[in-house]
């Protein structure tokens, strides 16, 4: 079909005709696709990444605010965020957040940039699988076998933190899969609260966590400043 | 008042203020209403001490600002009596908002950050948009927010809101100033920070108990934090593998970005494209960065861009993207965006690589350096003649043109190319968002970079006036040109009593169609033609309203009336408002669909 005629027939005074050219489906298109992240594909055959889990760990400014903006940051951008642990490092003024995603290997490299691109964020690392990580759970149940408690408590070798005639708190610290297995295990005697820490890890070894850190750093400084505020203390 | 300056009374004071309860607002304000008229008498001898704000102007001053923008109010009180002795020209705007606007449009045609101020609690939300809308375009820009005093904040104290945190996602980083020993320097990273690596909003809160505090402490040399280092020189190997892919491309399209603009890479891009003979398209961001009449030039590419520019992207086989972030509005759907095409991204912020479209060639640096570096690496140009014809063959297939009887009302680019005429090859064109700033940008003929201003990313309605007060202030001697809608206009339309206050000779050009244009476009193609709330009909008579403000008005709804009433526009020395009546069933095309692939493009309403 010709646009031009239509618009001569309609706009019989007019100069110019308006835009013109071949129709869409006259047009040559070109046989490739990209996939949502914007790769080439071989058409139908290459699947959809599929998300995987990742340890990210961020050594950050310990300054105020540092973790709204990280942690907005994974919200406004949608990732998926399984668990976020942070904590000072001995280096004064620096702490580590390590975050447990679960995204495709795309977003797992956005997660890092972005994260990185924030500025209190000195520099980003994401484990290897073979990294330490350890995650702590306290865990309160019903206290009417204490024995029994205790015997699975010694089986994930942790610890009892309260004992009383009606509740019992334990402890437990490992990795993701062993905290797993000791909540099933104490599911037995009814869970009635459980607190979790979310993993927090560190690379094995020689490794530095995360890239341009020296695993040296200063044997004992104690991080925790909290007196520099410009407070004067007039209480009372 | 006058304990202010003494540090170790203000908390009791404040304690005290806080027992009250009720009488807090009220004395608040009357504090913040009279200023140091106590203190003057009594704690100075001669000289006034040094405060914070005091800092805080002196850091801009070192940054190398030269104007603000910004509105009066209680918390930034102290930092505008600290202006009140600086040579820092400011320019008090009618909103906030517009301050923000002025601001980037500042930062985008001086290249320096722009700088606005703004009180605490309503001041800083009504700059959110200007922030966001900077955030988005990577424009320079600070902003400086005054804040309620620290003992008071996190108590909804009055005029309190956390700007923090609004605007964390909507900076490049912001900043709660602590002490005033340190805001100076907090000030100049903050102003080093917005225009250093990929270009940026940066926000300041100021309490005002440390602008109003005592310090003898100088800013230092503005400079960026140490954990911010943009890579600027790209990794030699990429840069090889990157030459290799452009050297043996068939049917190469270089895609510039708006940090080509940004990186003051405009020189090295037209070099780099003529030597190596390869078409250029251009995002809207970029509108300038190649010269539209070069014949290379494909223009701009994505749902409102040329046809014969989305063809070539849409079937290159080589795409080398400059400071280019891909957003939706010009990649269409991405699963058929340049979907053969071997993808190069120059970018100075790696987390853009490979966000949107996957980089086969990773180029983190800085565009100029980059191009640069590829220049030197490349042996040989592409052996790509053939496809040089057939970019040219589409220009010459899906021309922009538009229709022009003599009895109908006027075409809207009409205006624009008799505006363009009219008018010098380094004018600058400020628009708002909508109808009109596509056709401002489609009939327009752009040659030079930081020529068009803009908001792209945010889609910010009624952006073109407080931004072309801002590029006017930027560029005094240049022409400048804002197009406005009839709705977009509305939103800001208070700045031109701005305008007339500083005499800044502006022609803003309303293409009036009576209409939220864009979204009546949208209506009848998308929504059956039910124009929901989109027909403006009330909108005032635009030339009166000029004229009411001080302004000079015209209205023209004649083609024959066209030329002279823009002659006589351009020549009033001052702001002038020509309200076009333009004809109101006008669409923007070509139009790729949201989400649609940019080789389908539409050029009528029943290609959609």
């Amino acid at each position: 079909m010709s646009d031009s005629e239509n618009a001569s027939e309609t706009g019989n005074e007019s100069e110019t005709a308006g835009l013109r050219g071949p129709n869409p489906e006259e047009r040559p298109r070109p046989d490739g696709q990209r996939n949502r992240h914007g790769e080439r594909i071989d058409t139908a055959t290459d699947a959809e990444q599929e998300p995987r889990t990742a340890v990210v760990s961020a050594l950050v400014e310990h300054e105020p605010g540092v973790l709204a903006k990280v942690s907005g940051l994974f919200s406004r951008r949608q990732f998926n965020i399984e668990s976020l642990t942070v904590g000072p490092t001995t280096v004064e003024g620096h702490a580590r957040i390590t975050l447990v995603v679960e995204e495709t290997d795309a977003g797992i490299e956005q997660v890092k940039k972005q994260v990185e691109k924030l500025v209190p964020v000195i520099a980003v690392g994401e484990l290897d699988d073979d990294a330490v990580r350890a995650e702590l759970v306290l865990l309160k149940v019903r206290g009417e076998e204490p024995d029994k408690v205790h015997a699975i408590t010694q089986m994930y070798e942790g610890q009892t933190l309260d004992a009383g005639p009606r509740t019992i708190t334990v402890q437990i610290t490992g990795d993701q899969q062993k905290i797993d297995d000791a909540v099933d295990a104490f599911r037995q005697f009814g869970i009635i609260e459980i607190a979790r820490t979310g993993q927090t890890a560190l690379a094995r070894g020689d490794t530095p966590t995360t890239p341009g850190e020296s695993p040296a750093a200063s044997a004992e400084s104690t991080a925790d400043d909290t007196t520099n505020a410009p407070t004067d203390t007039n209480d009372d | 008042m006058s304990e202010r300056a003494r540090p170790a009374f203000s908390e009791g004071d404040a304690e005290e203020e806080t027992d009250t309860g009720r009488e807090t607002d009220t004395e608040r304000k009357a504090d913040a209403a009279e200023p140091s008229v106590e203190s003057d008498g009594v704690e100075q001898s001669d000289e006034k001490p040094r405060t914070g704000a005091n800092a805080v102007v002196t850091a801009l001053e070192r940054a190398g600002a030269e104007t603000l923008f910004g509105v009066q109010g209680g918390a930034i009180m102290p930092v505008y009596d600290a202006l009140y002795d600086s040579d820092l020209r400011h320019v008090t705007m009618a909103h906030e908002q517009a301050a923000a606007h002025a601001a980037d449009a500042y930062g985008i045609v001086s290249g320096t950050p722009g700088v606005c101020l703004a009180t605490s609690g309503p001041g800083a939300t009504n700059l959110t948009t200007g922030i966001a809308d900077a955030d988005m375009d990577s424009d320079p820009m600070v902003a400086l927010t005054g804040q309620v005093p620290t003992d008071f904040v996190g108590n909804d104290a009055f005029q309190e809101t956390d700007t923090t945190g609004l605007t964390a996602p909507i900076t490049k980083t912001n900043y709660f100033a602590q002490r005033a020993d340190d805001v100076g320097n907090t000030v100049g990273e903050a102003f080093a920070l917005a225009g250093a690596g990929r270009p940026g909003p940066t926000v300041v809160d100021l309490p005002k108990d440390v602008t109003q505090a005592e310090t003898d402490a100088e800013p230092g040399e503005a400079t960026t934090p140490e954990t911010y280092n943009p890579q600027t020189v790209a990794d030699g190997a990429a840069v090889r593998e990157g030459a290799r892919t452009l050297e043996r491309a068939e049917k190469p399209v270089i895609l510039a970005g708006g940090g080509v603009i940004k990186g003051e890479a405009s020189d090295e891009l037209r070099e780099f494209a003529r030597n190596y003979e390869i078409p250029v398209a251009t995002s809207m961001p970029a509108v300038g960065a190649f010269p539209e009449d070069d014949e290379l030039a494909m223009e701009m590419v994505g749902m409102h861009g040329t046809g014969y520019a989305n063809m070539a992207t849409t079937h290159c086989d080589v795409l080398l993207a400059v400071g280019c972030r891909f957003d939706d509005r010009l990649t269409g759907g991405v699963e058929t965006f340049a979907p053969e095409a071997e993808v190069l991204h120059v970018d100075i912020d790696p987390a853009e690589v490979s966000k949107n479209v996957y980089a086969d060639v990773p180029l983190v640096g800085d565009a100029a350096t980059v191009l640069s570096q590829l220049d030197a690496e490349m042996e040989r140009a592409p052996d790509c003649a053939e496809w040089r014809d057939q970019c040219q063959r589409w220009t010459d297939d899906y021309p922009m043109d538009y229709a022009t009887p003599e009895d109908e009302p006027l075409k809207p680019q009409f205006v624009v190319e008799a505006l363009d005429e009219a008018t010098d090859d380094d004018a600058i064109v400020t628009t708002g968002v909508g109808q009109h700033q596509m056709w401002a940008v489609q009939y327009w003929t752009y040659r030079e970079p930081r020529t068009w201003v803009s908001s792209h990313g945010l889609g910010t309605m009624g952006y073109g006036l407080p931004a072309a007060i801002g590029a006017k202030m930027a560029a005094p001697d240049t022409e400048v040109v804002s197009f406005e809608g009839d709705g977009s206009l509305l939103m800001t339309i208070q700045e031109l009593a701005v305008a007339v206050r500083e005499n800044l000779d502006i022609t803003v050009a309303v293409l009036n169609n009576e209409y939220i244009g864009m979204v009546r476009q949208w209506q009848d193609a998308f929504f059956d033609g039910r124009r929901a709330a989109s027909e403006y009909s009330w909108c005032p008579e635009f030339d009166k309203l000029a004229e009411a403000f001080g302004a000079r008005g015209f209205a023209v709804s004649e083609y024959d009336e066209v030329a002279d009433t823009v002659e006589t526009a351009m020549e009033y020395d001052g702001p002038s408002v020509v309200d076009f009546r333009i004809d109101p069933a006008e669409n923007v095309y070509p139009m790729v669909p949201s989400g649609g692939a940019n080789g389908q493009f539409a050029l009528s309403e029943d290609q959609l």
